[in-house]
């Protein structure tokens, strides 16, 4: 029986343990994680049909029956794998704060307002090409607790199936240019400068909507498969 | 070498999760009245012991049969005989820090060269403080020999922290526990 084996993307992810961002002091586990073989759980997923999107799921700017304030924008990208493949009708699900930097959660209670009309959460399916497309508000930068006058850099949260368990991804989209990043514990996490800044999206003219949003391009890549197989013999090259 | 550059990298879920993730039916991974169907409670702690609020834990396994409906299954993706079986399940923590899964004992799986997995859940937990996921297994209390036999267990470099791994019985189904760090810790895999 052969199978499919992952990427296993050393030095990109960041470290657990990263005592900067202090929530993970009593979190990351202390003990080195056991190397896991792909097998069948690992290389199978979860297939999660347009049941679980409906077209309005990618418009975040009216809820409630009326429209969000701030800068409407357009976030869109694709969903690849590290060999270039793109993964088609895979769930991407994204959460945010509003365009003052609130999040409509109980426990977040700094005084910005909160917009009856914004909810922050939005799903789609990609297409055939990978292709996923949200029309959102400009979130907000927010202070938080993690040190003396800290702030989130604006970003968007985003979960990423795949097709395969080894694939599952959460991060987070960042905005050009942010001027907060240099403080910020969370995206500094990422040992690697250039892994930083692939987690930045870039303002894509062409994708801009006339009189009506601005547009931010983002592509995310899951590990793709090591090697084919069936072709680990025949070595002719 | 493999050359990675490309690869996305990952953030923290933040303590704000609840807002995109959770799904109205997500820890049901079948129906509940499908025959058969249990409950896994379970409870996450971080290294000072207390409960963990702002967690997810997600859920993924084959059916009764051992199959996956999934095309990279080498011997075919097979529909599930169980009806309403999604395989997949996802449950955030509540200000207690427990969480709970609605589904169906999965078979066992060839694992290669003869070898064979007991049945098991491989679990994700998503929290703020986690800046990725940490990966775990469920294994069964009531699968003594197919889990002497698992390769993944077998394998374990210290052997004395497998118990972390085995969920225990209780009325209604398994509870599982997951302890992030320190005494106790569960085992988790680089996958």
């Amino acid at each position: 029986m052969k199978l499919p084996s992952y990427v296993r993307p050393d030095g990109v992810h960041p470290p657990l343990l990263s005592p900067e961002y202090k929530s993970t002091v009593l979190r990351a586990p202390s003990q080195k994680p056991v190397l896991l073989p792909h097998r069948l759980t690992e290389i199978t997923g979860p297939v999660l049909g347009e049941d679980r999107v409906t077209a309005d799921d990618a418009d975040l700017t009216r809820d409630s029956g009326g429209e969000a304030v701030g800068q409407r924008i357009i976030v869109l990208g694709r969903v690849i794998e590290s060999d270039g493949r793109p993964v088609p009708e895979t769930l991407v699900e994204i959460w945010q704060a509003n365009a003052g930097g609130r999040y409509r959660h109980a426990r977040d209670t700094w005084p910005a307002p909160l917009d009856p009309h914004f909810t922050g959460a939005g799903r789609a399916l990609t297409d055939r090409d990978g292709g996923f497309r949200f029309l959102t508000i400009m979130p907000g930068a927010y202070p938080w607790g993690n040190h003396h006058n800290a702030w989130r850099p604006a970003h968007i949260h985003f979960s990423l199936f795949g097709r395969a368990f080894t694939q599952r991804l959460v991060t987070q989209m960042y905005f050009p240019d942010d001027s907060l990043f240099a403080q910020d514990p969370v995206m500094n996490s990422i040992r690697d400068p250039r892994a930083r800044k692939r987690l930045v999206s870039r303002f894509d003219l062409s994708a801009t909507e006339p009189e009506w949003a601005l547009a931010y391009r983002w592509d995310i890549v899951l590990r793709g498969a090591e090697t084919t197989p069936f072709e680990e013999e025949g070595d002719d090259d | 070498m493999t050359e990675t550059p490309a690869i996305t990298a990952s953030q923290t879920v933040g303590p704000f999760l609840h807002i995109g993730l959770p799904w109205e039916d997500g820890p049901f991974v079948v129906p509940s009245t499908v025959e058969g169907a249990f409950t896994i409670t379970g409870t996450v702690y971080d290294g000072a012991g207390q409960p963990v609020p702002d967690a997810l834990i997600e859920t993924w396994q084959a059916d009764p049969d051992g199959r996956f409906d999934h095309p990279d299954d080498p011997r075919g993706a097979a529909k599930s005989t169980v009806d309403g079986f999604r395989g997949f399940g996802r449950c955030p923590t509540g200000p207690d820090g427990t969480y709970r899964i609605v589904t169906v004992k999965p078979g066992a799986l060839p694992a290669g060269g003869g070898a064979v997995e007991a049945p098991h859940l491989d679990v994700s937990v998503f929290a703020r403080g986690l800046l990725d996921r940490v990966v775990t297994r469920l294994y069964f209390p009531d699968e003594e020999a197919a889990n002497a036999a698992d390769p993944v267990l077998v394998g374990l470099p210290d052997p004395s922290r497998a118990g972390t791994l085995v969920a225990t019985a209780v009325e209604g189904g398994y509870r599982f526990d997951i302890r992030l760090q320190g005494e106790g810790e569960t085992v988790f895999f680089d996958v």
